[in-house]
């Protein structure tokens, strides 16, 4: 049971890692990359925690094993912002004071960045859809809603730096 | 997770060379959505698993040289979901992969993987069925094809014997005047597995129902199809009437069982409910 090599990139750079077939890529972010935003909820796909970008896509990493990303591009919550410039939506986040306990909040981030990047003007009813598979458990979702729907005015004016 | 060899090949002649001889220790994974939560808790405890990720041919959705739509085993039920001729053309397959977990999930989760699971709330069966596709399966013996209907053969258990893979779906083009919806019932929104899910598909002739089609899932160990309420709409003009009536027979289809998601009573009733509303919408789309 051999590790094997994984090569894509991640958050724009390109990563070598030596990985065990049966990883996820979640824990290849976390316990190889050293990556710790996505977290572990469920472990299941049902909670949202562990949520990234893979090729533009929003999945639930917990669910992928890291060696189907080879080849693929993968963005964490560490990706999001630009040369230390906070993305739109982790700005409205910190000024809103979003974050209760914290934990679901990286995977919501990339969630509603998912959703802004297909759809920059969402109605509430987007809104509510798109972040519908992230659960927080301090259930700070009215927020959230208030954050994304501030950002996403930002964004569509294309004010996003 | 229990520790096992994963095998990445680039063709279907590859997965099938890496499946050869190994029998029930090798398992395919294409989202992982349903395979990973049970390797994690040890309910699938494989030596092997096939990558298909990286198999471009599994990825075709297409229209076929008769018209019709090919749908690659690992299109994803966001790609259905969003894909506008299927949208347009087959507007209950969009509606059932719609339904599937959450937009994290969708994005992995596959139509063949919905299928092979074989899970009887499997939301993306019923429209499929109603709508007579075909399963295009690969083996060693070369490529067979099975009508979605007879895929089915218990719960978790499908037509594909150990060393085959489901390769792409084939949906024929619906006649002129033709409508689908797929309609379930979950106590959440989101995020839920159905109670009882119901696919109707209808063909008007002239003024009259010229074909109906009814798949019921969460109903029985498999989806099934209500031969005797197609029958009562088949031929008879579509009045409110005979809808009710077809609802009605349709429940005569189910053989429900009780659980933690509601009784073989609830169901039945469901099955009522969801068979009319369906077949109305069906009825409208198909330009009634």
């Amino acid at each position: 049971m051999a590790k094997l090599i994984l090569r894509c990139t991640v958050n724009g750079e390109d990563v070598e890692v030596l990985v065990s077939p049966y990883v996820t890529l979640l824990d290849a972010l976390r316990e190889d990359l050293g990556l710790t935003g996505p977290k572990e909820g469920c472990g299941t796909g049902d909670c949202g925690a562990c949520s990234v970008h893979l090729d533009g896509k929003l999945v639930a990493s917990c669910l992928v094993l890291a060696l189907q990303a080879r080849g693929r591009s993968v963005k964490t919550i560490e990706g999001l912002a630009k040369d230390d410039v906070l993305h739109p939506l982790q700005e409205a986040f910190v000024r809103m004071g979003v974050p209760q306990c914290g934990f679901c909040i990286p995977g919501v981030l990339m969630a509603a960045a998912a959703l802004l990047a297909d759809n920059p003007r969402p109605t509430e009813s987007e809104i509510r859809y798109g972040i519908a598979g992230n659960l927080c458990r301090c259930t700070g979702y009215t927020k959230m809603l208030a954050a994304i729907t501030e950002a996403a005015g930002t964004v569509a004016a294309g004010k996003e730096r | 997770m229990r520790r096992f060899e994963l095998a990445v090949p680039t063709s279907v002649d590859d997965c099938l060379k890496a499946m050869a001889g190994q029998g029930t220790a090798v398992k395919l994974v294409a989202g992982g959505t349903d395979l990973l939560p049970q390797l994690k808790n040890s309910l699938l405890n494989p030596a092997l698993v096939v990558d298909l990720s990286g198999v471009k041919e599994l990825r075709a959705l297409e229209r076929d040289a008769a018209g019709g739509l090919r749908i690659g085993a690992a299109v994803t039920a966001r790609e259905l979901e969003l894909d506008p001729r299927v949208r347009a053309e087959y507007p209950a397959i969009a509606e059932s992969a719609a339904l599937v977990g959450s937009i994290q999930i969708r994005n992995l989760a596959t139509v063949g993987g919905n299928l092979c699971n074989a899970a009887p709330s499997a939301d993306m069966a019923p429209p499929l069925i109603a709508l007579e596709a075909e399963a295009v399966i690969a083996g060693p013996k070369g490529r067979r094809r099975v009508p979605l209907a007879s895929f089915f053969q218990g719960v978790r258990r499908t037509a594909l014997e150990p060393d085959e893979l489901l390769l792409e779906l084939v949906v024929p083009r619906p006649a002129p005047r033709s409508g689908g919806n797929y309609l379930r019932h979950t106590p959440r929104r989101e995020l839920d597995i159905a109670v009882v899910g119901v696919a109707s598909q209808l063909t008007l002739g002239d003024g009259v129902c010229a074909k109906a089609r009814i798949v019921l899932a969460s109903v029985a160990p498999t989806p099934v199809r209500a031969p005797e309420a197609e029958h009562a709409l088949e031929g008879q003009p579509l009045t409110a009437e005979r809808i009710e009536a077809a609802a009605t027979l349709a429940v005569s289809a189910a053989s429900p069982i009780s659980d933690q998601r509601g009784s073989a009573e609830y169901r039945r009733h469901l099955v009522r409910v969801l068979t009319r509303r369906t077949l109305i919408t069906a009825r409208e789309r198909a330009g009634a």
